[in-house]
């Protein structure tokens, strides 16, 4: 078996189980979305709250666990740390694009312009700017790009408080930061069931690409062996 | 032997990259004309027909833009110099903490960078009748304290992409999404600083206080990054 240990933990029954739950879940979701009350002012429209906030969730989960990857790596030397970073990283600009594209649609229906500077907005962009930033560092970064990429992820997750502060300051206003508490109650349960989806949906693509991250790794080694075990015989 | 102190190394180092730079001036000259010619670059943008000056907001946004763009020139040389004749092989290899290094370096680099712009404030005041003189200390502080928070993340990037090819392509992109908070509490500072018609000055005072505070919350996570980022050198 070539990947022993990877195809181990795919098949594993807790793995498959995941994944099952999470189709299960997206089954689920539009039916509890569909059946939740309107909001009063926004109509219909509202109902992208339900796929536009758990993917921002996912924009900040993805930011914080790639730090967290780098920070393995950078300190430990964990190569798995930095595989998790990447994967994460990638995922965060996956969902940070979901979150770029419902967000403008969301405020032109609710707020009739595309983009305010928002402390959230502006929040959100700049935190997906970084992990851009932290692809672009990993591929186009030469021999120093990957530790150079964990050194941005480490000072990325340092900027997130202080962009928050910073914007919401920048702008003057105070916006109201007890929205989902102040959700109605026919609301809340589609919400926290939407948001356990997503972040489960984020799980599993998070173990698939690291998958294929350790078979790469794995690939690398095996050719090195080749060619050491042909040095050897030549 | 004697021991030499974490600071003396440092300013050992700071003391060797000035003393390049005092010879060549090559930072201080290539920076100061591409800062000069941001600003000259939005004057022309910005000034039309009859006007001749801009709000304060806007003086202030050009300064820190001019210090961004040309202080991106000054820090891509930062590392430059250790790559002719393979100097910092010996620099790492030298039995100095990697972090009196980081600090060497981004002493040199903000020392320079913070002589251009003491130059460019007066160049401001001149094109766009921007009032710098009524707090010119406070100013002078500010352009400190942001020159601190853009090297410390610049000087580690600058560092990490000494062997990539596409150096200079790189480091601004990388830089500017995590130096956005330095910029916008320095030019929010800069702004009230510069507004004569001001009802006071506790805004700026605030943004004063919260880019002191960026500084240190950088400058740490810099000293701490260094070393295991430039390991592979």
């Amino acid at each position: 078996m070539l990947f022993p240990m990877s195809s181990a933990r795919l098949s594993s029954a807790r793995f498959q189980a995941g994944i099952a739950a999470t189709l299960v879940g997206f089954l689920l979701v539009p039916l509890l979305v569909a059946n939740a009350p309107l909001e009063k002012t926004m109509g219909i429209v509202q109902k992208i709250f339900y796929f536009h906030v758990p993917c921002a969730w996912l924009l900040m989960l993805s930011t914080f666990v790639c730090a967290g990857g780098s920070l393995a790596y950078l300190f430990a030397g964990s190569e798995s740390g930095d595989r998790l970073a990447l994967c994460s990283a990638e995922l965060g600009v996956l969902f940070g694009l979901c979150v770029m594209v419902t967000g403008p649609l969301w405020a032109r229906a609710a707020w009739g312009v595309f983009w305010t500077w928002d402390v959230r907005l502006t929040s959100s962009l700049l935190l997906w700017l970084m992990l851009i930033a932290y692809g672009l560092a990993r591929r186009y970064g030469g021999t120093g790009g990957r530790r150079l990429a964990a050194a941005m992820a480490l000072f990325a997750a340092a900027d997130v408080p202080l962009v928050y502060v910073s914007v919401n300051l920048w702008r003057g206003l105070h916006p109201n930061t007890k929205t989902v508490s102040s959700l109605a109650p026919g609301m809340r349960l589609p919400f926290f069931v939407s948001l356990v989806i997503f972040s489960a949906l984020w799980g599993v693509l998070l173990a698939l690409r690291m998958r294929v991250e350790r078979g790469q790794a794995r690939l690398v080694e095996l050719a090195i062996e080749i060619e050491d075990a042909e040095g050897k015989s030549s | 032997m004697k021991r030499v102190s974490w600071v003396s190394q440092a300013a050992r180092i700071a003391w060797k990259d000035l003393h390049i730079e005092g010879r060549s001036r090559e930072v201080v000259y290539t920076m100061g004309f591409m800062a000069a010619l941001v600003v000259l670059v939005f004057s022309f943008a910005f000034i039309s027909g009859q006007e001749t000056t801009v709000g304060p907001d806007a003086v202030a946004g050009i300064m820190w833009v001019a210090v961004l763009f040309s202080g991106t020139v000054a820090l891509s040389r930062t590392f430059d110099r250790e790559r002719e004749s393979e100097a910092i092989r010996s620099l790492l290899l030298s039995p100095v903490p990697r972090s009196a290094i980081y600090a060497g370096k981004l002493v040199a680099t903000a020392a320079i960078m913070f002589l251009v712009e003491v130059l460019l404030a007066p160049l401001l005041a001149a094109l766009f009748s921007a009032a710098i003189w009524p707090h010119a200390l406070w100013l002078g502080l500010l352009l400190l304290l942001g020159t601190i928070g853009f090297c410390s993340v610049g000087v580690i990037f600058s560092a990490a992409l000494l062997r990539a090819r596409s150096r200079d392509a790189l480091l601004g992109a990388l830089l500017f999404p995590i130096v956005i908070p330095v910029l916008l509490s320095a030019s929010r500072a800069t702004a009230y600083l510069l507004d004569p018609a001001a009802p006071d000055l506790d805004p700026a005072l605030f943004w004063t206080r919260f880019l002191a505070a960026l500084d240190v919350v950088f400058v740490v996570v810099g000293l701490w990054s260094f070393e295991p980022v430039v390991m592979g050198e």
